[in-house]
């Protein structure tokens, strides 16, 4: 195994392109240097991307922000006007482990590990979050919903890598959250995750909606019905109990060591309503 | 209650008088060691040209190991041995013996630590390797060819009981059976404890309840996992450095199993970052020494996490029948139960303590507990602070509890009215000597926790819990330095304080200062014999060993300052860290201190050592009742746990800071083993959540401030009335928690862990709703 | 295999080593340079008894690769005291009995620094999340989070 800590990104795209024995990408590594300890993974290179300026920065843009795809979860809950804009997504990347983990833990490498039960996901693709994507065949930028396609399992091609991510500018009157359930208060992976972000219009009626959910599926899922039954009308408790059956509905999960069938797909439900009601009074307030 | 301090009728010179050091919060002498990183544990040595040693665990729960090739792994630069089965003799069958509050068998254990026939767990040691570095050593195991039959494989205890079920053993005898089973089997014993007929107590009941519990492995979860150094020479001398509660009885282990001379292992005890009974047993030890042995060098083992996880001691996951008996006005007339332990791969649950333990809170004319030890492929079991009483008294204080609720009695006046005292015959056999059940009921009964208002959905449960407590082997000397301070040296591992409190009651024997007393732990060289920490015995026993060693240094300083002052010894008295002559010698003598006699000492004598090593007996049994609010999220099944109070009789709280922090620790590793630990295993028996992640012990914002409530009926064998603390503590959580959910939500929770996904599906079966299932 | 030269400065002293590409911090630092007060509890950051601070930020030294921290400041226990004289927290662990076996004390030592050069004023609440990272097997918590709402209300006078 080799190291390796690029200072630009066409650097580190040509050490990913041109490395065999399946190179990784090396953010906050609270993921991967538990696979490597484990030896689910033995690569051949690591890249380090934390030398890089672009990885590493948050920067304003078009009224939303870019955050680099290795910014800690300690800086970004540190940055006090994008956790105005954006308090779920702060508060997704805020739940993914200890004190110590957010000193490292990244978005980028929450998204890349592409586990079903990660924290930032449901609440990126609710906040209509994309990714700037970067790799021997140039750039491209992806919503976050279309990187995973399932655990473990991403779209990015042989040498390409996450840069950034970026958080778009909303209107007024806007909101969005993210809770999670897990069997302690920390420390533990997503049992069920979920996110919401909405618009409310002039008239008080839902305006706009997006609603996703993580740990019910190969992949965290954006719920299209789910956001439907809030979209046009006043989010009172019939359209969250619609929403929330939404949510329902779609979860697939399986038993494993963390819930079981059963439990996800109730909870799931429990939660988007709770979440819903947070990212509502948000709104209202905004 | 803290203050409540009984006169202890000992022998040490402290009785009966206010103490300057025993009962007082010092700062322990380890202390700075251990804030700034200096105290050194089992990983944390490092000697000349040491060598780096793992091992191979088998991947499945059950196989037949055919054969091992380890050629390519001795074949690889950097690789300076390798051992299997072959390179230990096997033991005598028989061959077991008692150790702490478990019991030992040398044929079991040569298995345990390197898997002979069969490979009898997922994490069983099928090899080891000693090389250069940690990375070499890794290869080497990736190169060793293992040759297996994969058997069927059982983890349940009641399916493990059943015919037909896979044969863990199929040499097993079981023990205490009338009748031989006339097939293979896994039941290892049967235990019977009670007396009086319960067919006759329950004929006298106005209610009767009978449940079914179970209980699923939990493990010590101490922080740091095992390890050791060993350095064996050419000519078949040896020192082992180890994290061990007990390196005397990890020497006898070892000796035992390399077939050396005890006295040819010297043992050094490193600090011990926590073990909670799980490390009274050898597991790397016997291979560490065993590889240096072959390379004649020094090779360091040390377990990750993982492997701590699925090859060391959890405690036994249980199926628990019970059925209690009682008038409307509140008398128990009949207790029965029948516990099924898990002991894992080989013989060796807690089970009969656990039916010793089951209804020894009260009372009782007519009772019975049986149990039975159940062979599973599980890693042996090993003991797990008040081994085997937590999961009876989780049933049994859940089935008090509900009966109290049927016939309309408070939980605690309930208790109260059956609590035994002094004389009242136990459960299992024996009549209890001074204990103090009934003043810490009556303490939890009228503590401001009990009194209070629970707010709307909260509930609040308690329980009672009993530990024997033990004494044991034990030694301690106190080398007098020529400035007058003092060396303690003593032979039992330091878990959690006990430097302090065994050196506050040397202090206070001498009437020095607390600080002129060094105490260390002596390697298995300084001292006679001492059993392991374990039993909650340091304090008491220790404390024994120590105010005698203290009397017998005193001894000698009397004749050095009769021989000084030329008077008979029976003329001189020691007070308040100086001799003084008495009987009419008074006038003319001026007392001689401690630092005077020992300036001198070399012309009145010499050195001077006090010594004592005593077999300690007599150890006080300890109850203890916690109270606890819970709040539950009834749309998720989450539990909080909002308000816990532990009451506990201490006999005396020698160092009050450390009496509570056995019972606050306590309490939330019970919190843990109720709300969310257990062992979950895959359909061959692979343990699915060898890790802190899926492992769930509680975390810091898991948990409120834990009250405490000392209690101080002292114990008469005692010279200052210590009663042990350490284990009792995790005896009443389970139960005191499943009876706060009972008031809560009307549910009585028969299975632990009482996990948010049970407890949602135990909420919607309650409200008939059957869509959602656990 | 070729090693890496790593320049980093670790409780104020420059340091050099020489690391493999997959050794973590907390392997060179116990292993390497000997400064065995970080713990390896779990290797996997569940445990946070290998704490130390990276620039100021707390993080678990086993999820750090040794290769990346050249350049950069690690603070570890053995850096906490000043000379002889203890850091108020490690004082008030003692004061406080807030350790038994003591193998999670470093970490919880240096996360809980972490927290109050931070937050003077932190809630009992505050405090429990902060540290939540952090596993103690033996106190039940009660009296690490005692000790460090007394340090942080001694610090404030």
């Amino acid at each position: 195994m080799r190291y390796e800590a690029p200072q630009t990104v066409d650097q580190a795209i040509s050490l990913l392109a041109g490395t065999h024995g399946n190179p990784r990408v090396l953010a906050g590594g609270t993921d991967l240097l538990v696979q490597l300890r484990a030896g689910f993974i033995d690569p051949e290179l690591i890249v380090d991307i934390k030398q890089i300026d672009e990885t590493t920065a948050i920067t304003a843009e078009d009224g939303g922000f870019r955050v680099g795809a290795a910014v800690s979860g300690a800086r970004l809950k540190e940055h006090d006007t994008l956790s105005l804009l954006w308090p779920g997504v702060v508060e997704a990347a805020d739940l993914i482990g200890s004190t110590q983990i957010q000193g490292r833990a990244s978005m980028g490498g929450n998204l890349c590990n592409a586990s079903p039960a990660a924290d930032t996901v449901p609440a990126l693709i609710a906040a209509g979050a994309t990714c700037a994507l970067a790799g021997p065949g140039g750039r491209r930028e992806v919503p976050v919903e279309e990187i995973c396609t399932g655990p473990g399992q991403t779209i990015l091609t042989d040498g390409e890598f996450v840069v950034s991510i970026l958080l778009p500018a909303r209107g007024s009157r806007s909101g969005d959250a993210y809770l999670r359930f897990i069997p302690r208060t920390e420390m533990d992976i997503a049992v069920v995750g979920v996110g919401v972000s909405l618009s409310l219009g002039a008239d008080g009626q839902c305006s706009a909606a997006r609603v996703a959910v993580g740990a019910v599926a190969p992949t965290a899922l954006l719920v299209p019905a789910a956001a439907e039954a809030l979209v046009g009308g006043v989010v009172d408790d019939a359209a969250i109990d619609a929403m929330a059956a939404a949510v329902r509905a779609v979860c697939r999960p399986i038993d494993d060591k963390r819930g079981t069938v059963a439990y996800r797909i109730e909870v799931a439900g429990v939660l988007a309503g709770r979440v819903c009601r947070i990212a509502l009074e948000r709104a209202g307030s905004t | 209650m803290t203050d409540s301090n009984k006169t202890p009728s000992g022998n040490g010179t402290g009785n009966g008088k206010d103490y300057k050091w025993v009962g007082t919060r010092a700062v322990r002498p380890d202390g700075v060691d251990k804030v700034t990183g200096r105290a050194k544990f089992g990983a944390d040595l490092h000697l000349p040209n040491m060598l780096v040693g793992k091992v191979l665990r088998s991947p499945h729960a059950h196989a037949h190991i055919r054969s091992i090739d380890t050629s390519a792994a001795e074949a690889l630069s950097g690789v300076k041995a390798v051992i299997t089965r072959d390179d230990f003799s096997d033991q005598p069958k028989g061959a077991v013996q008692p150790a702490g509050e478990m019991t030992i068998n040398y044929r079991d254990m040569v298995r345990n630590v390197m898997a002979r026939e069969k490979a009898l767990y997922e994490g069983h040691a099928i090899a080891a390797v000693a090389a250069v570095d940690a990375r070499i050593a890794a290869k080497a195991l990736s190169l060793i060819k293992v040759d297996f039959e994969v058997l069927p494989h059982v983890i349940d205890p009641v399916a493990a009981m059943e015919s037909g079920a896979p044969i863990i053993q199929e040499d097993l005898m079981t023990e205490g059976m009338e009748q031989s089973p006339g097939a293979m089997t896994n039941i290892a014993k049967r235990v019977e404890f009670g007396h009086g007929d319960v067919a006759v107590g329950f004929a006298e009941a106005d209610v009767v309840i009978e449940r079914e519990f179970t209980t699923q492995p939990v493990h010590q979860a101490y922080i740091e996992p095992h390890a050791c150094v060993a350095s064996m020479t050419e000519d078949g001398q040896g020192e082992l450095w180890l994290s061990t509660q007990g390196h005397y009885v990890a020497r006898g282990h070892c000796a035992t199993l390399l077939g050396l001379d005890v006295s040819k292992l010297r043992v050094q005890a490193s600090e011990i970052g926590g073990g909670f009974g799980g490390k009274t047993v050898v597991y790397l030890e016997p291979l560490a020494l065993a590889l240096s042995r072959k390379a004649c060098q020094p090779v360091k083992m040390a377990m990750t996490r993982e492997e701590v996880f699925r090859a060391t001691g959890p405690t036994s996951g249980a199926h628990l029948w019970v059925k209690v008996g009682a008038t409307n006005d509140g008398r128990i007339t009949a207790a029965d139960a029948v516990l099924k332990y898990q002991a894992g791969a080989f013989p060796g649950s807690p089970v009969a303590q656990g039916a010793q333990c089951a209804f020894a809170p009260y009372e009782l004319n007519h009772v019975r507990t049986i149990g039975y030890d159940i062979l599973v492929n599980r890693a042996k079991v090993a003991a797990y602070r008040a081994p085997g009483a937590p999961i009876a008294e989780y049933a049994t204080e859940s089935v008090m509890d509900e009966i109290a609720g049927v016939i309309g009695m408070d939980p605690l006046e309930f208790r109260l009215k059956n609590a035994p005292k002094q004389g009242s015959q136990s459960s299992y056999g024996p009549k209890f000597p001074v204990i103090g059940c009934i003043e810490t009921l009556e303490a939890a009964r009228d503590h401001d926790h009990y009194q209070s208002p629970l707010k709307a959905g909260q509930g609040r449960g308690v329980a009672t819990g009993y530990w024997f407590n033990i004494g044991g082997q034990t030694s301690a000397t106190l080398n007098l330095s020529e400035d007058g301070s003092v060396a303690l040296v003593l032979g039992t591992v330091d878990v959690g304080g006990t430097r302090a409190s065994l050196s506050m009651m040397a202090a206070e024997e001498l009437g020095i200062d607390l600080d002129k007393v060094r105490p260390m732990i002596g390697d298995t060289s300084a001292l006679g014999y001492n059993m392991l920490t374990g039993g909650s015995r340091v304090t008491f026993a220790g404390g024994i060993a120590v105010v005698g060693a203290a009397q017998d240094l005193i001894g000698t300083l009397k004749d050095r300052a009769a021989k000084f002052w030329d008077i008979p010894v029976d003329d001189v008295e020691w007070a308040e860290g100086e001799a003084r002559a008495t009987n009419g010698y008074t006038d003319n003598m001026q007392p001689l201190s401690l630092q005077e006699i020992a300036k001198d000492m070399a012309k009145t004598g010499g050195p001077i050592v006090g010594a004592h090593s005593i077999n300690a007996q007599g150890a006080g049994p300890s109850f203890g009742t916690h109270v606890v609010d819970v709040d539950v999220d009834r749309e998720t099944g989450r539990v909080w746990v909002t308000r816990y109070t532990v009451v506990q009789d201490a006999g005396k709280a020698i160092h009050p800071s450390y009496v509570e922090g056995q019972y606050q620790g306590g309490a939330v590793q019970g919190i843990g083993w109720a709300l969310n630990e257990e062992y979950i295993y895959d359909d061959k028996g692979r343990l699915e959540n060898a890790g802190f992640l899926d492992y769930r012990v509680p975390v810091c914002s898991d948990v409120p401030m834990i009250d405490t409530v000392i209690v101080e009926v002292a114990n008469p064998t005692h010279p200052y009335g210590v009663r042990g603390v350490g284990e009792t503590p995790i005896v009443p959580p389970m139960a005191a928690i499943s009876n706060a959910l009972a008031n809560a939500l009307g549910i009585r929770f028969t299975d632990l862990p009482m996990s948010p996904p049970r407890v949602l599906a135990a909420i919607k079966a309650a409200n008939g709703d059957a869509t959602t299932a656990s | 295999m070729a090693k890496y030269h790593i320049t980093t400065r670790i409780n104020g002293d420059d340091v050099e080593f020489l690391c493999a590409p997959e050794q973590t911090l907390l392997d060179v630092l116990r292993d390497d340079l000997r400064l065995t007060g970080s713990k390896e509890g779990c290797a996997s950051g569940d445990c946070g008894a290998c704490s130390v601070t990276i620039d100021g930020r707390l993080v678990c030294s086993c999820l750090v690769l040794a290769a990346e921290v050249g350049g950069q400041e690690i603070e570890t226990i053995e850096g906490m005291a000043d000379g002889d004289r203890l850091h108020p927290l490690q004082q008030k662990f003692l004061d406080f009995a807030a350790l038994q076996c003591g193998v999670c004390t470093p970490g919880f030592l240096i996360a809980a620094k972490a927290l109050l050069d931070r937050n003077s004023n932190p809630s009992e609440t505050e405090v429990r999340y902060w540290l939540a990272g952090n596993l103690c097997r033996c106190t039940g918590y009660d009296k690490i989070v005692r000790a460090v709402l007394d340090t942080a209300a001694d610090m404030r006078d």
